[in-house]
């Protein structure tokens, strides 16, 4: 078997350091949850596996003074978990990052990973991008900020380049009258990966009002979808019977989804729509709808 | 290349061990230690019978590297009982007979004695949730979840 090398930096520069210099194949550890199943199943053959944990500012959960918060890319979900602030601002982030695998996986499984492994039914990823969440890169240029929804270009890639990695994600603060959810589909009450995913963001004005909305979709398309259309469909509106049959619509038309043994392609389009039309009640709810 | 030179404590006690990169904590506790409690299931995660705490989180260690374990504390199963006095839990499991072939045991009672230690009142389907990442290949999960239920009442009777 070949040996692999491994290594501890202390800071970004370091690390962007290993990546660059690593002859082959490097690949960053945060919580290790797909990346040990990949070695083992010899997946990915690394010459060098770095450990980013010992880097503080990937390890940290930070609710700036504005109310956003910086969010280390290998804090655990169980540790965001365990937080009130971030649960409370929000919930639909956490509700996602939190439906990653068992307890186990949970207090290993990072933001970070979910994102890098660009699965295209990675649960965090449809909160995040409702969320208005960006992701901070470091690399040998530099450090660059893009959202998050332009990190995976397909399924199993991300954008980032040779020497890249993700640092830590900026989340904003909880707007007034803003509310979020996430919703899945799975076919066990446990333990599976999505069919449909959901992750709705809006804000509502005094009067009940949609102002804003940003919905997304994942496992229904090579990479998690912003879905505007379904956003128009809601925004100036009280969510009436029409406007969410028209958000219902503009859900299923966004998607291009697999046939495989979890769903139909039939099934995960009419599925979206209903996650779609409960998420947006859900976070509409949390935004103080009455 | 050489070895990893790796510094921890282990159920209460200092360890020092080598490892190679691909060794995950799971091979080093079973082949390394000696300590034959974690079991291996699944080695990706799904069956939770290698279940250790590392930094007194709940994690598999098969999925955790040993190169990962410097300075960490870890708590296994071997450290459940104290001497020849076992856990609540342990007891529990016997009184009830909530084990059938006995190898996913080990996880089920640290992933339960970690539940209990956050939540001494669990409702059902809490105890269900926190061990869905837990196994049982004889599909005896009632009486593990009667016998988790149980100890805590036990555990909050003797607490009053």
């Amino acid at each position: 078997m070949e040996s692999v090398e491994f290594e501890r930096p202390g800071t970004v520069e370091e690390a962007v350091a290993l990546l660059q210099g690593a002859s082959g194949n490097a690949k960053i550890l945060a919580g290790g949850t797909d990346l040990l199943v990949q070695l083992r199943a010899h997946m990915v053959e690394p010459d060098v596996i770095i450990d980013i944990k010992h880097i503080e500012e990937t390890r940290t959960l930070t609710k700036n003074s504005d109310g956003s918060y910086t969010i280390g890319a290998a804090v655990a979900g169980a540790e965001a978990g365990d937080r009130d602030d971030i649960t409370k601002d929000w919930p639909g982030v956490v509700e996602g990052w939190e439906l990653i695998g068992s307890t186990q996986i949970q207090g290993r499984a990072s933001l970070g990973g979910n994102l890098c492994n660009a699965s295209p039914a990675g649960d965090s990823v449809p909160a995040m991008v409702a969320a208005g969440m960006t992701v901070n890169i470091a690399g040998p240029n530099g450090r660059r900020t893009i959202p998050v929804e332009e990190v995976t270009v397909a399924p199993g890639r991300t954008c980032l380049e040779k020497g890249e990695f993700v640092v830590s994600f900026n989340l904003p603060a909880r707007p007034a009258g803003g509310g979020d959810a996430y919703l899945r589909l799975i076919p066990r009450t446990e333990m599976d990966i999505a069919v449909v995913g959901c992750g709705v963001a809006l804000t509502l004005d005094t009067d009940g009002v949609v102002k804003t909305a940003k919905v997304s979709l994942g496992a229904v398309a090579a990479t998690v979808l912003v879905v505007e259309d379904a956003a128009k469909a809601i925004i100036g509106t009280k969510l009436d019977a029409d406007a969410m049959a028209a958000l219902d619509a503009a859900c299923q038309a966004a998607c291009k989804p697999i046939d495989d043994k979890r769903g139909t392609i039939e099934y995960r389009t009419k599925i979206a729509g209903v996650l779609g039309r409960r998420a947006v009640t859900i976070a509409a709810e949390r935004a103080g709808k009455k | 290349m050489a070895k990893h030179h790796i510094s921890a404590t282990l159920n209460g006690e200092p360890v020092e061990f080598l490892c190679s990169t691909r060794q995950t904590l799971l091979d080093v506790l079973r082949d390394e230690l000696n300590l034959t409690g974690s079991k291996e299931g699944c080695a990706s995660g799904d069956c939770g019978a290698c279940s250790v705490m590392v930094d007194d989180r709940l994690v598999c260690s098969c999925l955790v590297l040993g190169a990962e374990c410097d300075n960490k504390k870890i708590d296994s199963i071997e450290g459940m009982a104290d001497g020849e006095k076992l856990h609540p839990l342990q007891t529990k499991f016997l009184e009830e007979a909530a084990l059938q072939c006995g190898i996913c045991t080990p996880g089920v009672l640290v992933a339960a004695k970690a539940l209990l230690e956050r939540n001494n009142n669990p409702t059902e389907t809490e105890v269900r949730y926190w061990l869905a990442g837990n196994l049982c290949r004889c599909t005896g999960y009632d009486k593990i979840i009667r016998a988790v239920m149980s100890t805590a009442a036990d555990m909050r009777e003797n607490a009053k």
